[in-house]
C-alpha cells in the first residue's frame, strides 16, 4: 500500500494539514492528561527522590531530589506548549522529534508520580533498557538487512533461538569466543536455508520463515530436552563479562548506564553505525536498497539481483546469529527452551518502527527495551499497573505505527516478492 | 516433440511407465511424499541423537549406524503404537470381557482423534485465510482468547441447564477469536498495515493477557497454580465414553464445522466474493465487491474458527484455562492447512494425521524418552517441502505437472 504514501523528495516526508492538527490535540491530550491524572491528587509537600547510581557502580552520584508537584506542572506546561504548536505551526518533518519528546516526557511524569514518597533507581533502569534492547536492535538490524535486499525474515526468532543454543554447546565445549563463532555460523546457516527456499525454489517468504520458526523451536527444545538436561556440562559456557571503558566509565551518572557493558551492547552500536554508513552512504548499500526497492531496474543496470539476495539475507542470518548469542553468552550462560520467548518477533517490530533504518531500530530497541525494563521495576512504585501491560507496548506501539496512527513506514518497495529474471510478475 | 511423436512414444511404454508418469504428474504425490519425508528425515534427527551411535562408533561404525536405525525405527515403532494402541492388548482384552481393560486397549485411538479435533479447527481458521487471501498468522493467539471467552462463560454461569450452556461457552470462544481476527482485519482493509503483522503482535498481546487474566481477575482461588477455576458441569462437552476415553461431542462438531466451511465458501454466493477478493482484488473491484467488508468477514470468520478451536479444548479435554493449554496448535496448523491444500477436506485428514502424530509422540516421549518436539521438527520438513514442490520433486526425480502447481502467495509485504 505504498500508494498511500506520498514522499516529495528523500527525507522530507509529507504531513497532512489534518493529521497535524490530530497530532496537535493529541498532544494538548497528554498535557491534560498529566494535569488531571498526577498534578491534582498530589500532596505539594511530596517530593520523588531518583538514584543516579546502578547497583554494582562505584561511581558516586548523589540522589536527586525534587518537588514532584513543581515538577509535574513543569512537564504539563511542557506539553501543552508543544501541543499548541504543533496545533498553530506544525513542526513539519521534526513532528517525529516531537513526538519522542512529549512521549518521554509523559513517561518522566508518570514516573515522578509513580514513585512520589519513594524512590527510583533511574540509572539502574536506564542501564538496563541499555541492555534489554540488546537482541531486539540486533534483530532488528538483520530484518533491515533481509529486507532491504527485498526478503522479508520473520524468522528471526527462530534463528536467534537456534544460534543461542549452538553457541552454549560450542561455547560449552571450547571457549566463550568460539561460541559466539558458532553462533553466528549457525545463524548464517539459517539464512542461508532461508535463502535457498525463497530465492531459489521462491517458496513465499513468510511460510519459509515460519518453516525456520517451527523448525527452530523443535529442534532446540528436542536437543535440549534430550542431551542438555541430562548433560549440565554442555549448557555451561559461562557469559562474557561486563567491560568499562577507560576514563569515560567514570563519568558520572552517564559512565555506568553508557560503559560498563559486556561487548554486545557495545557492538550493537557499533553495528548500528556500520550499517547506517554500509547502506546509505556506499555502493554497496544502494545496490542493495536498489535490489529490495526495483529488482528489474537494478537487474537492468548489471546488479546480479540473486547474488545480492542471497548475501544479504546470509548475513542477516548471522546478525540474528549474533543476537541470539547474546540470550545464553551475554545474559544468563545457559541456554532454556524457547528462551527468545517472542524477542524476535518484538525485533520485528523495532525494524518497522524504526522505518526499516538502523538508527531507528535502535531508538525503537531502547523505547521497547525500556518497557521491559520498567516492567521489571514495576513492583517497586507505589501504583500497581500489571506488568504484563507494560509488555504488551511493544506490540501496541507496532500496531499503531502500521495503521499510520504514529506515522506511517516506508517499507522497501519490493519486500517480500520473489524476483523471477524471465519477467513473469 | 509433436503430439504425434509423443503419443507413438508413451504408447512404446509399458503399462507401468505410464502408470509412474501419470503417478508422477498427479497433485497427490507431493503432499505424500512430503510426509513420507518428514517421517524419514525425523527418523534420521532421532537416529543421530541417539547416544548408542556414539558410543558404538569407536567400536565399529556400521554397528554404529546399525543401531541410529535401530533406535529411529524402535521410536516409530513406539509412535503408532502409542496412536494406533497395539492389537494384541484389544484382543486380549475383548476376550477377557473386561468393560474398562476394553476401553484401556482401544482408548489410543480415539485419544488419537481427540487430539485431532483442535487441529481441524485451527487448520479451518487457516485454510479459510489462505482462500481468501489471507495469511491469518494469529491464530494461535485466536485461540487462546477463545479459550478465555468460553471458560468465563463456563465457569460463571451456574445453574443453566447444558443444553443451553455448552453452545453458549462454545459460541462465545467463537466470538473471543472472531474479536482477535475482526482487528487485523479492520486494519488491513482500513489502513492497508499488513495481517501477518498485525496478528503476529497480536498473538503476544493475547499470550500477555492471558498472563494477566490467570494472575489476577480470572485466577482459581482454589489452587495456587496459574489456572482459572474448572468450568461447570453443564458446560463440559459430552464424552461418549466413561474413563479414561476423553473422546467427546467436539469431533462431531469439527466436521459438521468443516462441512460448513464448505458449503459457505464453495456454493454461496458469499463464500464466492471473499474467494475472489481474495484470488484478485482488483477484478473483485472492478466487479463490484466490497473488499473492505469482505477482508474484516473472512478475518473474523478466521479468528472465529480459531477460537473453535481453543473453546474445544478447554469445553472438552481441558476443562480450565491455564498458559500451556495450546501446544502450539495455531502455528502448527500453518502447516497442516497447506498440507490439506486450504480445502476443508483436506484439512481434515491433516489433521487427523497431526492429531495421530501428537498423541503417538506423547506416548514415544513416556516410554522412548524420545522428546515431543520431534513432531514440530517433522511438521516443519513437511511444510516446507509442500510449500515448495521443487525440492520433493527435485529429490524423488519426479516430472514438472501438466499445469502449474498453485503455490502459496501472500500479498505482498509492500503492497501490490
Amino acid at each position: 500500500m505504498t500508494a498511500q504514501t506520498s514522499t516529495l523528495q528523500t527525507g522530507q516526508v509529507y504531513v497532512s494539514q489534518i493529521r497535524r492538527r490530530v497530532l496537535g490535540l493529541v498532544f494538548l491530550g497528554v498535557a491534560a492528561l498529566i494535569w488531571l491524572a498526577f498534578v491534582r491528587g498530589i500532596d505539594p509537600e511530596m517530593t520523588t527522590k531518583m538514584r543516579l547510581v546502578p547497583g554494582g557502580s562505584t561511581v558516586a552520584v548523589e540522589d536527586w531530589e525534587f518537588n514532584t508537584q513543581s515538577a509535574l506542572q513543569v512537564l504539563a506546561f511542557g506539553c501543552a506548549v508543544l501541543g499548541a504548536y504543533q496545533l498553530v505551526r506544525g513542526f513539519g518533518r521534526r513532528t517525529g522529534l516531537a513526538f519522542a519528546l512529549i512521549g518521554s516526557m509523559f513517561v518522566f511524569a508518570f514516573l515522578s508520580w509513580a514513585a512520589s514518597g519513594g524512590m527510583l533507581n533511574l540509572a539502574g533502569m536506564l542501564r538496563i533498557m541499555f541492555i534489554r534492547s540488546v537482541p531486539l536492535t540486533l534483530g532488528a538490524l538483520s530484518g533491515i538487512l533481509c529486507e532491504r535486499a527485498g526478503v522479508v525474515n520473520i524468522a528471526i526468532e527462530g534463528m536467534m533461538l537456534t544460534a543461542a543454543m549452538i553457541g552454549t554447546i560450542v561455547g560449552s565445549v571450547s571457549n566463550l569466543w568460539i561460541g559466539l563463532l558458532s553462533a553466528v555460523l549457525a545463524g548464517g546457516l539459517l539464512g542461508l536455508v532461508h535463502a535457498v527456499m525463497s530465492i531459489k525454489y521462491r517458496t513465499d517468504q513468510i511460510i519459509s520463515g515460519t518453516v525456520i520458526n517451527i523448525f527452530a523451536v523443535g529442534i532446540t527444545s528436542f536437543i535440549s530436552g534430550k542431551f542438555m538436561q541430562k548433560y549440565p556440562q554442555i549448557n555451561d559456557p559461562g557469559i562474557f563479562r561486563p567491560y568499562e571503558v577507560p576514563v569515560l566509565g567514570r563519568i558520572p551518572f552517564l559512565g555506568p548506564v553508557l560503559f560498563r557493558h559486556n561487548i554486545f551492547v557495545y557492538a550493537m552500536i557499533f553495528f548500528v553505525i556500520l550499517l547506517t554508513f554500509m547502506l546509505f552512504k556506499t555502493r554497496w548499500g544502494l545496490r542493495l536498497r536498489a535490489v529490495g526497492e526495483h529488482p528489474k531496474a537494478a537487474d537492468t543496470l548489471g546488479i546480479n539481483v540473486f547474488k545480492t539476495r542471497y548475501m544479504a539475507v546470509i548475513l542477516g542470518g548471522m546478525m540474528a546469529g549474533f543476537a541470539g548469542a547474546y540470550f545464553t553468552l551475554g545474559s544468563v550462560g545457559r541456554f532454556d527452551q524457547v528462551m527468545t520467548a517472542g524477542r524476535g518477533f518484538i525485533a520485528l517490530a523495532a525494524m518497522i518502527f524504526g522505518n526499516w533504518t538502523p538508527a531507528g531500530a535502535m531508538v525503537a530497541g531502547l523505547i521497547f527495551g525500556f518497557s521491559d525494563s520498567l516492567a521489571a521495576s514495576l513492583a517497586l512504585l507505589r501504583v500497581k499497573i500489571p506488568s504484563e501491560f507494560l509488555l504488551m507496548t511493544p506490540y501496541v506501539i507496532t500496531m499503531l505505527v502500521l495503521a499510520g496512527v504514529v506515522g506511517r513506514g516506508q517499507m522497501p518497495a519490493a519486500d517480500g516478492t520473489p524476483y523471477n529474471k524471465e519477467g513473469a510478475a | 516433440m509433436t503430439d504425434a511423436e509423443g503419443k507413438a512414444k508413451k504408447a512404446g511404454k509399458s503399462a507401468v511407465g505410464i502408470f509412474f508418469e501419470e503417478v508422477s504428474r498427479s497433485s497427490l504425490i507431493v503432499p505424500i511424499l512430503a510426509i513420507f519425508s518428514g517421517l524419514v528425515l525425523g527418523g534420521v534427527i532421532v537416529a543421530l541423537s541417539s547416544e548408542d551411535v556414539y558410543t558404538m562408533w569407536a567400536v565399529s561404525p556400521i554397528q554404529a549406524i546399525g543401531n541410529g536405525l535401530k533406535a529411529a525405527w524402535e521410536s516409530y515403532v513406539t509412535l503408532f503404537a502409542g496412536a494406533f494402541g497395539s492389537p494384541a492388548k484389544m484382543i486380549a482384552a475383548l476376550q477377557g470381557g473386561d468393560a474398562l481393560e476394553i476401553r484401556r486397549a482401544f482408548n489410543p485411538v480415539f485419544e488419537s482423534l481427540v487430539k485431532s479435533i483442535p487441529y481441524m479447527f485451527a487448520g479451518l481458521a487457516v485454510a479459510l485465510g489462505f482462500r481468501t487471501g489471507l495469511f491469518n498468522i494469529g491464530v494461535e493467539g485466536q485461540i487462546f482468547m477463545g479459550g478465555i471467552f468460553s471458560v468465563w462463560v463456563g465457569y460463571t454461569f451456574t445453574g443453566l441447564p447444558a443444553i443451553i450452556h455448552v453452545p453458549f461457552a462454545f459460541l462465545a470462544g467463537a466470538l473471543g477469536g472472531a474479536l482477535w481476527g475482526f482487528i487485523p482485519g479492520l486494519l488491513k482493509a482500513k489502513t492497508g498495515g499488513h495481517e501477518v503483522i498485525n496478528t503476529i503482535m497480536m498473538n503476544y498481546i493475547a499470550f500477555r493477557l492471558t498472563d494477566w487474566l490467570l494472575r489476577e481477575p480470572m485466577k482459581s482461588p482454589a489452587s495456587t497454580n496459574p489456572i482459572s477455576p474448572v468450568i461447570q458441569d453443564s458446560a463440559m462437552l459430552p464424552q461418549f465414553f466413561p474413563d479414561p476415553i476423553r473422546f467427546h461431542l467436539g469431533f462431531f462438531v469439527a466436521l459438521a464445522v468443516a462441512a460448513l466451511v464448505y458449503w459457505f465458501l464453495f456454493k454461496t454466493k458469499w463464500g464466492f466474493d471473499l474467494r475472489t477478493v481474495g484470488a484478485n482484488p482488483r477484478a473483485a473491484r472492478y466487479a463490484g465487491m466490497n473488499i473492505v467488508k469482505s477482508t474484516i468477514v473472512a478475518m473474523s470468520l478466521s479468528g472465529a474458527l480459531a477460537g473453535m478451536a481453543g473453546a474445544n479444548e478447554l469445553l472438552g479435554v481441558n476443562h480450565h484455562l491455564s498458559q500451556t493449554f495450546s501446544p502450539g496448535y495455531g502455528f502448527d496448523s500453518i502447516a497442516l492447512a497447506l498440507l490439506g491444500k486450504s480445502h476443508p477436506v483436506g484439512v481434515v485428514l491433516s489433521a487427523l494425521l497431526f492429531g495421530t502424530l501428537r498423541n503417538g509422540a506423547t506416548k514415544m516421549q513416556a516410554a522412548a524418552g524420545i522428546p515431543i518436539d520431534i513432531i514440530s521438527v517433522m511438521q516443519a520438513l513437511i511444510l516446507a517441502f509442500i510449500a515448495a514442490p521443487a525440492i520433493i520433486r527435485t529429490i524423488f526425480r519426479l516430472k514438472e505437472p501438466k499445469k502449474a502447481e498453485p503455490g502459496v502467495r501472500v500479498s505482498g509485504w509492500g503492497g501490490s
